[in-house]
């Protein structure tokens, strides 16, 4: 009331004067009335168990990866410092976050073999869509070539954000007997391409002949785009970089970001030097001051929407810089090594689960391509119902049937097994699709 | 005797992680491999051959002292006031980040089968179900990231809106019109559907000019509208109904920015306004955490007839006690995000509606306005204050009065960092010469929104005293102002081995 008064004002009603007041609501809201602590925790305690699937041991990948979070994650990423700032506007009180985001850009350039990155997109899904807008930008073509063998949410955002870009998607098909897509890929492309976009290892699992790529889409002029929704490949894999790619996207999840029903994650998206002034969203770059001390700022700012408006390389303003900060951890704390054994042993004990069950009666793998960490299984029964027994009755989430997004396939499934599968964990999964 | 700062000093000068790392530092331990190692089926030209070189190589302390380090350099909410204009910067609610590490829903993968995920699909319901009543608007997706995405896809709403109704004729309707005091969000949006765009002058009041748009609207190709309400002056459009009907009867929908929507919780709602279609930022109006740039999240909220449009998988109610997603809505504009979205994000935006409860929503809305007006009235003789009107949780200023000392909006803003206080948002909006865009937001008491009308006041004392004061500031930062000029000349993006 004193602050009332302090601006003359007699009831806090007045303070909506300028609200018309027949637009005004003439009655409480009609949401619920103020919980406590301990009624809120219950509330939420009892929806959370409500979640079976969250207690099951898992084999679901597809996008969304169980990996080992060091502690030491959340613990940072928790700091009020980092987690209830802003947008790093005012570079000499917002270094902490500048130079993390520096090193978040080294890091995935390091990785993905690229030479510039970004401050984060939104996730893959969404890095691969602004990768198909800048691919377009910088060839000023319009016909866009994506492997079928993408993750088919990827491509369903893709499909959504291009829909008025006068941008041609088409789709070249997988091959049956591998579970790759790059030959029908290359030979899609003609002189109208922009850009073949292929996800390695793609949404079957099986890793996909990057540098035969690039040969081919360069031979055109055209760019290739290369998405990884497991990004703990990269430990093992060739960088896309490596092997010629023009814009590398991924998820970045796999990198030390919980489950959490999908989100939040964090896109990754790099590109060639050459391209940087095309590149979509926040950059930071190394500055000084008078005085000749490092510091890092925003730069290449005129690219926003803020600056830019309607002509700027795309509409983003909010990113992942929280989730970019825990990625930046983990990447930190496991260090060049243990991003390698990770990735190795994701490699090991997924190749050990697809010996074993492929020795199961009645259980093959349909694709002979080579594979990371997830494979396709081929049932003897219809996938979902298998499923469903095996997290009912074994506790196990064993998989994704793949009848989700392709109706066709009723009997199989995609296996992603990780480093924090124990042996013990994948030898129970192989005994319930035998015992089932 | 002297004391001087040591400028060496060691948690003022951390190196980069790429500087500190020494060969063989480990910071990790995994399991050993506990299944025979075998020669992987992955032929050698698919394997890397660079051994990681460059990454970083150190222990676990190294990380926790790299990071608390670089964290003091940080300001943030938890160490005071952050005025920053259009951003909402409020508490965030400790117990609210508690909710989203429950197991239950921290290690739930977004493809678990609908039946074994019903408490995370509730979530969602219900954070919809509360967001239709504070909005007006029923037909909600929270699959947005961000407020940008929600823009879009609030955008491509209504592209497939009219596509649906007018058919073939729909090509001719392809003009957005956006107020010149908007966020840049808004025109990056329109074009990203395939609008082009008209720009709305604002009057001497700070208002949407009618004439100006009844002109536009005249000509029959406008789309839409895109309208901040409050504006970005802090303003709120009281012709908001006439603005909707006369784009309404020109054949176009109102889209609605709700960055803004921290000044009408629980006292009005854009759906009774006449507006068609509305984002939401649950990381500025329901409190969770700008983490330095993100996660947001950006609900798409709609009228009844927009709702068919609206990204898939949309979540529904199946019976009194269980959910489902629904992805027959064969006029959808397809999804913006694989999964559902910043999932982590709404739980903690409906953690806030439940510990606020209806009356304390209205409550933390009047207090963003009574703190905005406070500060108006406090500052109103020393800077000046562009437009008359009241404003509601946010109020611009400008550096009118000072610039004639040659002290700038930045100068005053670099200054204020001194007083230890963040900057407000300056130069935005863009139609304010030298914009400063103050908005306080509930979370801050009397005694300090007065040290920080004291902290401006002297200021603008210094601006006319000692202006190379203030046009030196920050004094007391780690680093003063950086080149940002020569940053982006040449720029310097990444760290690499020397």
């Amino acid at each position: 009331m004193e602050m009332l008064e302090a601006i003359g004002l007699g009831s806090a009603e007045e303070l909506f004067d300028s609200i018309p007041q027949d637009l005004r609501l003439q009655r409480p809201l009609n949401t619920p009335a103020a919980l406590s602590e301990i009624e809120l925790l219950h509330s939420f305690e009892q929806m959370g168990a409500r979640n079976s699937g969250a207690r099951r041991i898992s084999f679901m990948g597809g996008g969304a990866y169980s990996h080992y979070i060091p502690t030491i994650v959340d613990h940072i990423l928790s700091r009020s410092e980092f987690f209830t700032a802003y947008t790093p506007y005012q570079p000499e009180i917002s270094q902490g976050t500048l130079q993390t985001i520096f090193e978040f850009q080294t890091l995935v350039c390091q990785l993905t073999g690229m030479e510039v990155a970004n401050a984060s997109m939104y996730d893959g899904s969404t890095a691969m869509a602004e990768a198909v807008l800048m691919a377009e930008r910088v060839t000023k073509r319009s016909k866009v070539v994506a492997s079928s063998a993408a993750h088919p949410q990827y491509l369903e955002v893709v499909r959504t954000y291009v829909q008025h870009a006068g941008i041609h998607l088409e789709l070249a098909a997988f091959d049956e007997t591998t579970g790759q897509s790059w030959r029908a890929l290359a030979n899609a492309i003609d002189d109208t391409t922009a850009a073949l976009v292929v996800q390695s290892p793609n949404f079957f699992g099986c890793i996909e002949d990057l540098a035969g790529l690039a040969d081919a889409a360069h031979a055109k002029g055209a760019l290739l785009v290369v998405a990884i929704t497991e990004a703990m490949s990269l430990g093992l894999l060739k960088s896309p970089g490596a092997c010629g790619a023009d814009i590398v996207v991924a998820e970045g999840q796999s990198f030390g970001v919980p489950l959490s029903f999908g989100g939040p994650y964090v896109g990754l998206f790099a590109t060639r030097e050459k391209y940087a002034r095309q590149i979509p969203g926040r950059l930071v770059g190394e500055a000084y001051d008078k005085k000749g001390r490092r510091g890092f700022v925003l730069t290449l700012a005129t690219r926003e929407q803020h600056i830019r408006r309607e002509k700027a390389t795309s509409n983003i303003c909010t990113n992942e810089g929280l989730i970019a900060l825990g990625a930046t951890v983990y990447l930190e704390t496991m260090g060049r090594r243990g991003v390698q054994e990770a990735a190795k042993q994701c490699a090991q004990k997924a190749a050990y689960a697809a010996r074993a069950i492929s020795k199961v009666k009645g259980y093959s793998l349909p694709f002979t391509g080579p594979f990371f960490n997830e494979f396709v299984v081929r049932a003897p029964v219809k996938a979902t119902e298998l499923l469903r027994d095996l997290g009912d009755e074994k506790g196990i989430e064993g998989g994704i049937a793949l009848s989700r997004f392709m109706p066709d396939r009723q009997n199989d499934f995609l296996v992603c097994v990780t480093e924090t599968n124990s042996r013990k964990q994948i030898d129970a999964l192989v005994e319930g699709l035998a015992t089932l | 005797m002297t004391i001087n700062k040591v400028t060496t000093h060691i948690s003022q000068n951390e190196q980069l992680i790429f500087e500190r790392s020494q060969t063989g530092r480990i910071g990790y331990r995994l399991p050993a491999l506990d299944v025979e190692e075998v020669d992987l089926n992955i032929p050698s030209e698919f394997r890397r051959d660079d051994d990681l070189e460059g990454m970083p190589e150190v222990s676990e302390v190294d990380v926790i002292r790299h990071f608390i380090r670089m964290s003091t350099w940080n300001y943030s909410i938890d160490l005071g006031m952050y005025p920053l204009g259009s951003c909402t910067m409020k508490y965030n609610s400790r117990l609210n980040e508690r909710v989203a590490r429950i197991a239950g829903f921290a290690n739930l993968h977004p493809l678990t089968d609908e039946h074994d995920a019903q408490g995370a699909l509730e979530v969602i319901y219900e954070l919809q179900q509360h967001l239709a009543e504070i909005t007006g608007l029923p037909g909600i997706s929270l699959q947005p990231a961000a407020g940008a995405h929600g823009e879009m896809t609030g955008i491509m709403i209504i592209r497939a809106f009219l596509d649906a109704r007018d058919g073939a004729a729909a090509s001719h309707r392809r003009t957005m019109l956006i107020p010149d005091s908007a966020h840049g969000t808004n025109p990056a949006s329109a074009h990203l559907s395939g609008f082009s765009v008209k720009t709305i002058r604002s009057t001497a009041e700070g208002l949407t000019d009618l004439e100006h748009l009844r002109e536009l609207c005249a000509h029959g190709e406008v789309a839409g509208l895109m309208l901040t309400n409050p504006n970005t002056l802090g303003l709120f459009e009281r012709n908001i109904k006439q603005i909707c009907d006369i784009v309404h009867e020109a054949g176009g929908l109102v889209y609605m920015d709700g960055a803004n929507m921290n000044a009408l919780v629980g006292v009005a709602r854009p759906g009774d306004m006449g507006v068609d279609v509305i984002h939401l930022n649950l990381h500025k109006t329901f409190s969770t955490p700008h983490g330095g740039g993100g996660p947001g999240c950006g609900p798409c909220c709609c009228t009844k007839e927009l709702a068919p449009f609206l990204p898939v998988p949309r979540i529904v109610k199946a019976s009194d006690t269980t959910y489902r997603l629904d992805y027959n809505q064969p006029k959808s504009i397809g999804r913006v995000k694989a999964f559902f979205g910043n999932y982590g994000m709404m739980l903690r935006a409906l953690a806030y509606t439940l510990t606020h409860g209806n009356d304390g929503l209205r409550e933390a809305t009047e207090a963003a306005v009574l703190n905005a007006r406070y500060v108006a009235a406090g500052l109103v003789e020393d800077y000046e204050k562009p437009f008359t009107g009241s404003p509601m949780h946010e109020v611009v200023f400008t550096d009118k009065r000072q610039s004639r000392k040659g002290v700038h909006t930045l100068d005053i803003a670099k200054r204020l960092i001194d007083y230890g206080f963040h900057p407000m948002t300056i130069y935005f909006p863009l139609i304010v010469q030298g914009a400063m865009l103050i908005e306080p937001t509930e979370s801050v008491g009397r005694q300090e929104l007065d040290q920080f009308v004291a902290a401006m006041k002297s200021i603008a004392q210094e601006a006319v005293e000692n202006p190379e004061l203030v046009l030196n500031a920050p004094h007391d930062t780690r680093i003063g102002r950086l080149d940002e000029a020569a940053a982006a000349r040449k720029p310097v993006l990444r760290w690499k081995p020397s």
